[in-house]
């Protein structure tokens, strides 16, 4: 039996923001099965009781002083958007017009 | 061919020092070497030659004004292309960063400079530093310098290649599940993963925040040391970056040099000399141990059985990592924007921006990434591959009570044909499978030559505990000093 369905993955690719042609998903479709059939292994482990690791490094709460630093300007943070107004990132439209109006 | 290029950078800094050749020079005969043969290596994404002579003239100004010079001024540099360097194209191999000039450097990036080094250019890689092969950078695959019909590694196969072809005395890395140490086998070089957190992440394009580590590669053991040291310790810009010195890797690498290993263990991981890597790797990593043992190492084999669980647990958590860092590639701040006609909602043009952008591994992992974090299969997957973590963290743990460091092949395989893998992608992640372990324990590890397999490198990997670095260092500048270093047909 198929770990994921090509319905599936056309619902992944929605949510990660991937407008995916047809063929792509019936590689993709595949492919993944595939993957995740493998990955799936972890699952062999017993491990309910053991807590989980998220970071190798246990630092936390790293603060620094609240002094003013350098940093870059407008025009250099702006420097690499596709299009930029008024010193801001300028984007196409948010909300549709019929929840707009 | 020129002399200059088949110097170490210990050799080259000491001629530059010493004002027997300058910078300049050692740049031009770099960029020569690289005009010669990148065509067919394609090592390079892209190549500054005005800010290379510009970095040289510099150290050789401050050298005729008296300055002194750190240990690797006017030595030249070939970075990957997932740090960010200032005014100079940054694409991560990726068509979604294409033509992007980052408005600053990475920390390794400004301590390259400080240090005096001369970045000669930007190096091939996987997009998004994921792959095994650099097949799947955007721009085209790198081809390996000893067979240019193979793959020279990844995701980092542009900076190993680099080494292999002369075309760099020393280049930077970066290693999520064995970016840096994989190429390095497969080419012949050295390549070392710090300890996590041992490098800065600043400036260092996201994939996997808990596991990508930058990290040096080189011709020799003491060269990457070198380097270890120019761009290792705490960094205040990335919060994950430990608080302490770096580890004197470099008189480390002097000490292995002298080739005793006496009252040094070293654990022979009994999970990765099975029957999974070929003969031929095999037969030269068994070769080393016999070396070491004769050096004075005591030599057992250890068994950490979690490990089995790695690559899975590995191929869970950086596609989730991923899927979450990757976000930001929304057509907004940089980079690509597509299909924004005026009429297409911000969604729309996101989604188009994205697929346009991202090649087809990217997408699988961040999909992959987004299946495994979302509710209902959440604990089976992304948790449970956390918990896999713990124990694997533990098997080295105890380990390390046993050992002072860990040893296995570097890679199953030696190099394999360009096109070889890409139409089996779980086939790809293979590659990794004795790198992946280090990466969730987060502690260093290393590659270094070990002898040749059907006429093409083998890699011996080199495991160390959390901060000991240059125990990594101390045993494979030993098991250099035995083998020597490997030299690839002429190009």
């Amino acid at each position: 039996m198929a770990a994921i369905s090509r319905e599936e993955v056309a619902h992944l690719a929605r949510l990660s923001r991937l407008a995916v042609t047809e063929e792509e998903l019936d590689t993709f479709a595949g492919q993944l099965d595939v993957i995740l059939k493998a990955v799936a292994q972890v699952g062999e482990v017993a491990a309910a009781d053991i807590p989980p690791t998220s970071h190798s490094v246990p630092l936390t709460n790293i603060f620094r002083e609240d002094v003013v630093t350098p940093c870059l300007t407008p025009e250099e943070a702006l420097s690499g958007a596709p299009d930029a107004e008024d010193q801001r990132f300028r984007v196409p439209r948010i909300l549709t017009e019929d929840v707009a109006s | 061919m020129s002399d200059l290029i088949r110097m170490t950078a210990t050799e080259i800094a000491a001629l530059v020092a010493g004002g027997e050749t300058s910078a300049v020079e050692v740049t031009q005969a770099h960029l020569d070497r690289i005009a010669a043969v990148d065509d067919r290596v394609h090592a390079f994404l892209h190549v500054d030659t005005e800010g290379a002579l510009a970095a040289a003239r510099a150290v050789d100004e401050r050298r005729a004004a008296g300055e002194e010079l750190g240990p690797l001024a006017g030595v030249p540099v070939a970075v990957k292309d997932v740090l960010a360097t200032r005014g100079v194209p940054t694409t991560v191999g990726s068509k979604i960063l294409e033509g992007w000039r980052p408005p600053y450097d990475a920390t390794i990036v400004q301590r390259l400079r400080d240090a005096g080094t001369v970045m000669l250019g930007k190096t091939n890689m996987d997009e998004f530093a994921m792959g095994s092969s650099t097949e799947y950078s955007a721009y085209g695959p790198t081809h390996n310098p000893w067979d240019l019909s193979r793959i020279p590694g990844g995701s980092g196969g542009g900076s190993a290649a680099a080494l292999a072809a002369y075309e760099a005395p020393l280049a930077i890395g970066s290693d999520t599940g064995g970016s840096i140490r994989q190429p390095g086998a497969v080419t012949g070089t050295v390549g070392a993963k710090p300890t996590y957190g041992g490098t800065s992440r600043y400036g260092l394009v996201a994939f996997s925040s808990s596991l990508d580590t930058p990290g040096p590669c080189a011709r020799t053991v003491l060269d990457a040391a070198l380097l270890h040291q120019v761009i290792g310790g705490h960094d205040p810009r990335d919060s994950t970056s430990i608080p302490q010195p770096v580890p004197d890797v470099v008189a480390a690498a002097k000490l292995g040099a002298t080739g005793d290993l006496t009252g040094v263990r070293l654990g022979i991981v009994s999970e990765f000399v099975g029957e999974g890597a070929e003969p031929g790797v095999m037969a030269a990593f068994r070769e080393s141990v016999d070396a070491l043992t004769k050096m004075g190492a005591e030599v057992v084999e250890v068994s950490c059985p979690t490990f089995a669980y790695a690559l899975p647990a590995y191929y869970l958590i950086a596609p989730s990592e991923c899927s979450s860092n990757l976000a930001r590639f929304d057509g907004v701040r940089f980079g690509l924007r597509v299909g924004d006609d005026g009429n297409r909602s911000l969604e729309e043009v996101m989604s188009l921006t994205r697929e346009a952008g991202f090649g087809p591994e990217v997408k699988r992992r961040i999909m992959i990434g987004t299946y495994a974090l979302s509710s209902g299969y959440y604990d089976a997957y992304y948790g449970q591959a956390q918990k896999v973590r713990t124990l694997i963290t533990r098997d080295f743990t105890a380990a390390f009570e046993r050992v002072d460091a860990l040893i296995s092949p570097t890679t199953p395989s030696v190099a394999f044909p360009i096109g070889a893998r890409t139409a089996d992608p779980y086939q790809m992640y293979l590659a990794d499978l004795y790198t992946i372990p280090t990466n969730l324990y987060g502690g260093p590890g290393i590659s270094v030559p070990c002898g040749l397999s059907e006429g093409l490198p083998v890699g011996l990997q080199v495991m160390a505990p959390t901060m000991a670095d240059d125990r990594m260092y101390r045993v494979a500048a030993a098991l250099e000093s035995a083998v020597g270093t490997l030299t690839p047909p002429t190009l």
